[in-house]
């Protein structure tokens, strides 16, 4: 399978997983997006040496994983492309902060390591949280759980419809790189003479599908509003969970609990 | 009932796509379009949907159209396109079909019903909940026409239902389309198509109506198809039907 191919198979995967079945996917949509939203900002508010503090937080997302049957290692497998540059943000960290930290035996551990490896770890969970929310969540319930948070219509339906048209313009691309590849034998990837050509051709092609989508949509009487799935009514399973979620995010951030549990066991 | 009164379209100034067309399409009736690449068929049918504006008065159930009359006429005519991937942009097919009927306010359990029993008319049922990119062409085009049909247009116009499908699926289409009720204007170069489903045929050429009239002497003129870059169907060229 070629990248392309794998690209288009990859994206209807996120959509077979998101509709699939679990306690974390019956949950409602709008309390897993508060949730997310919720870790994210709690995992970026811990200070940048708290290394220690923030390693509590990795337990949201391995559990739900758990809950939702979804393998982390699926997770990480299609973020692969996004890691590296989360992990490469705090790179230059060592070098701007040589502080020591804390002494590892004969190691010194700058403040400039710690806080690399904190950075990295925000970005990985924030990472992993959001992967979590889309894969146990349509991306059509995720827009009427937006709109439900008055967010205005055409944000949500430009989400929606950016969702639809990386299909489409994947589609387009397999189609035109098979056809050049086809007369090009022999030939590694896209000739650096036929990049303007090939992208204009793309675009061109797009527009034209992207146009009879659209008016397909037009005339099945869409005026603007995306009509979303129907959201039912949260329950009040939904509202235990938001609730216990943000109390324990808040548990995490205040009270230093590795610490506690360090001095527990080693006293 | 369909009216084109004098009806013109051009995309530049230098030539015009359909010029000074006129006929009427009764209610009932079932059109087929036909004539070479570039004859106008597809543009008669985006003028008639409103999605591009020609000259001339255009009128559908006594309504003319015009920016105030486009949704209205638009809930009376069902459009299959000819790539169904085009029409299908939902993941399934079930949300493909809800799409029309909920856009157009009706309730979840109307809609419920309406998508039910075009399924089992149809005898899809088993597509219901399927992924629209899990689905066979034959398919795919059959799951096309019952979006359409679940909007329960008085109306229907299809764009070479016919086209890239498998003799078994193709005379599903067939079959389907017969069964029908509605009016229905169908456009494509499957003459063997035409000539089962229409009753009525408008020949087109560069934009003019040649011939207008009973579907089986148009389509038996050789004559008059040789003239017009198209060829008698395969039915009455001697070849088994």
């Amino acid at each position: 399978m070629d990248k392309l191919s794998q690209a288009q198979s990859e994206l209807r995967e996120m959509d077979a997983l998101a509709a699939s079945d679990s306690p974390v996917h019956r949950l409602h949509p709008l309390c897993k997006l508060l949730v997310t939203v919720c870790y994210i900002v709690t995992v970026v508010s811990f200070p940048k040496y708290d290394f220690t503090g923030l390693v509590v937080m990795v337990l949201y997302p391995i559990l739900l994983f758990q809950a939702a049957d979804i393998p982390v290692s699926t997770c990480f497998y299609k973020l692969r492309v996004v890691l590296p540059l989360v992990c490469a943000v705090g790179l230059v960290n060592p070098f701007l902060d040589p502080t020591p930290w804390m002494q590892l035996g004969n190691l010194t551990v700058t403040g400039g390591v710690v806080s690399m490896v904190t950075l990295m770890m925000k970005g990985i969970f924030s990472l992993m949280a959001s992967f979590l929310l889309i894969a146990t969540t349509p991306m059509d319930s995720l827009c009427a759980a937006l709109r439900k948070l008055h967010v205005p219509s055409i944000l949500t339906t430009l989400l929606l419809l950016t969702y639809r048209y990386i299909g489409v313009m994947l589609e387009q691309v397999s189609v035109m790189t098979e056809a050049y590849k086809l007369r090009a034998p022999g030939q590694k990837g896209i000739h650096i003479s036929a990049w303007g050509s090939f992208l204009g051709q793309l675009l061109l092609r797009s527009m034209d599908r992207a146009q009879e989508l659209y008016d397909s949509m037009l005339l099945r009487g869409f005026q603007g509003e995306f009509f979303y799935a129907d959201v039912p009514p949260c329950k009040a399973s939904g509202i235990v969970y938001t609730l216990v979620c943000v109390l324990a995010f808040a548990v995490a951030r205040l009270v230093p609990v590795t610490s506690l549990l360090g001095n527990l066991f080693v006293g | 009932m369909i009216q084109f009164q004098n009806v013109s379209f051009s995309y530049d100034s230098a030539q015009s796509v359909v010029e000074n067309l006129s006929f009427t399409i009764g209610k009932g009736e079932t059109v087929g379009l036909i004539g070479a690449n570039g004859a106008g068929k597809s543009t008669i049918m985006k003028l008639l949907l409103g999605l591009i504006q020609g000259q001339g008065e255009i009128t559908v159930d006594g309504l003319p159209l015009n920016k105030q009359n486009i949704p209205a006429i638009r809930q009376k005519i069902g459009f299959v396109l000819q790539d169904s991937d085009n029409q299908m942009f939902m993941p399934t097919v079930y949300e493909d079909m809800i799409f029309g009927p909920r856009n157009y306010g009706l309730s979840k359990e109307e809609t419920e019903r309406r998508v039910d029993d075009v399924l089992n008319r149809l005898g899809l049922s088993e597509l219901k909940h399927r992924y629209n990119h899990k689905i066979s062409g034959g398919e795919k085009r059959m799951a096309a026409i019952a979006t359409i049909l679940a909007m329960e247009p008085e109306m229907i116009l299809m764009d070479e239902p016919s086209t890239a499908l498998d003799p078994v699926n193709r005379r599903t289409v067939i079959n389907t389309i017969r069964q029908l009720p509605q009016t229905k204007l169908i456009a494509s170069h499957d003459l063997d198509m035409i000539l089962d489903t229409c009753q009525r045929v408008i020949l087109l050429s560069h934009g003019n109506i040649v011939a207008d009239g009973d579907a089986e002497a148009i389509l038996r003129d050789k004559a008059l198809l040789e003239a017009n870059r198209m060829e008698l169907p395969f039915c009455l060229q001697g070849y088994p039907h």
